[in-house]
């Protein structure tokens, strides 16, 4: 069983994060600011795709533009990282959970199976 | 002892869960396809409790779980038994009534002795890539440990290993 449906500036994360680009700029800024210019340069492209990238990790609060005239130089917010791994690790709670009861009950079950087991040996 | 609870993505379209338990692969086996045993744990998130559960345990048989919150909420949830091999392994299909998990998915459980402890292994399957990506946008939680995966984050502990 899976958890219900959550919240779209989660799935703004998602999305941002699905893209390998988006992911290596990320990384590159996870190393230090840096202007749209100086991200195009590693990837090979033009400066309007870098930028359309950079709209879909600022969307989802993963970059923002810094205000030093043209340059704007980009920063990485981990915040909404943080948010994530929370519900990864909400996730993983409530299987934690289900289980913690399951093995309260796979005791229950051992012992009566042990109780049948004495039972047929008198 | 029991083990600390693993979710890790795999591939393009898996997430795998595991988790041991201290008793044997029979009993392990036998909660999962229980009806009765079900409901003692498998509650899912707080407020919930698993009221309804029926199970056809034939290949090809269905069975079908309802979750109840107290406040009235009621999710279902659906499927076939494709493979049936007690108390070692089980594969079935996977079906929200609110299909937020972008179609169909393939759970295959696999329940492997360890001494006298059981390493149960869930491999959960997304019907194709596309139906994946509209799990995971509904199903954040899920989708973050796929994505996650794809950052080449680690947020698995340690391996299980028997205490």
């Amino acid at each position: 069983m899976n958890a219900p449906p959550s919240s779209d500036p989660l799935d703004a994360l998602f999305a941002a994060l699905a893209d390998p680009t988006r992911r290596a700029i990320l990384a590159r800024l996870a190393e230090g600011e840096a202007t749209v210019a100086e991200l195009a340069a590693p990837f090979a492209m033009s400066q309007p795709a870098v930028s359309k990238h950079l709209k879909v990790l600022e969307r989802a609060g993963l970059v923002t533009a810094g205000v030093d005239g043209q340059r704007r130089p980009r920063r990485m917010n981990a915040a909404p990282l943080a948010e994530a791994a929370d519900a990864i690790e909400r996730y993983r709670q409530i299987w934690e959970r289900n289980y913690r009861r399951l093995d309260v009950l796979l005791e229950e079950m051992k012992a009566v199976e042990q109780q049948s087991r004495k039972g047929r040996e008198i | 002892m029991n083990g600390r609870l693993e979710i890790a993505a795999k591939g393009e379209r898996e997430i795998v869960i595991t988790r041991l338990f201290a008793a044997p692969p029979h009993l392990v086996f036998e909660a999962h396809t229980v009806p009765a045993l079900l409901k003692r744990w498998l509650s899912g998130p707080e407020g919930w409790t698993l009221a309804a559960c029926e199970i056809d345990l034939r290949v090809g048989g269905t069975y079908r779980y309802e979750w109840r919150h107290q406040d009235g909420r009621v999710m279902g949830m659906s499927g076939s038994y494709r493979e049936i091999e007690p108390p070692k392994r089980l594969v079935a299909t996977e079906l929200f009534d609110e299909d937020w998990t972008g179609g169909e998915t393939l759970n295959t459980q696999s329940f492997e002795a360890i001494g006298d402890h059981t390493r149960l292994t869930t491999n959960v399957l997304y019907a194709s890539a596309a139906a994946r990506d509209g799990a995971l946008s509904s199903n954040m939680e899920a989708g973050m440990a796929v994505s996650y995966g794809k950052l080449d984050v680690l947020f698995t502990g340690a391996p299980i290993e028997p205490a």
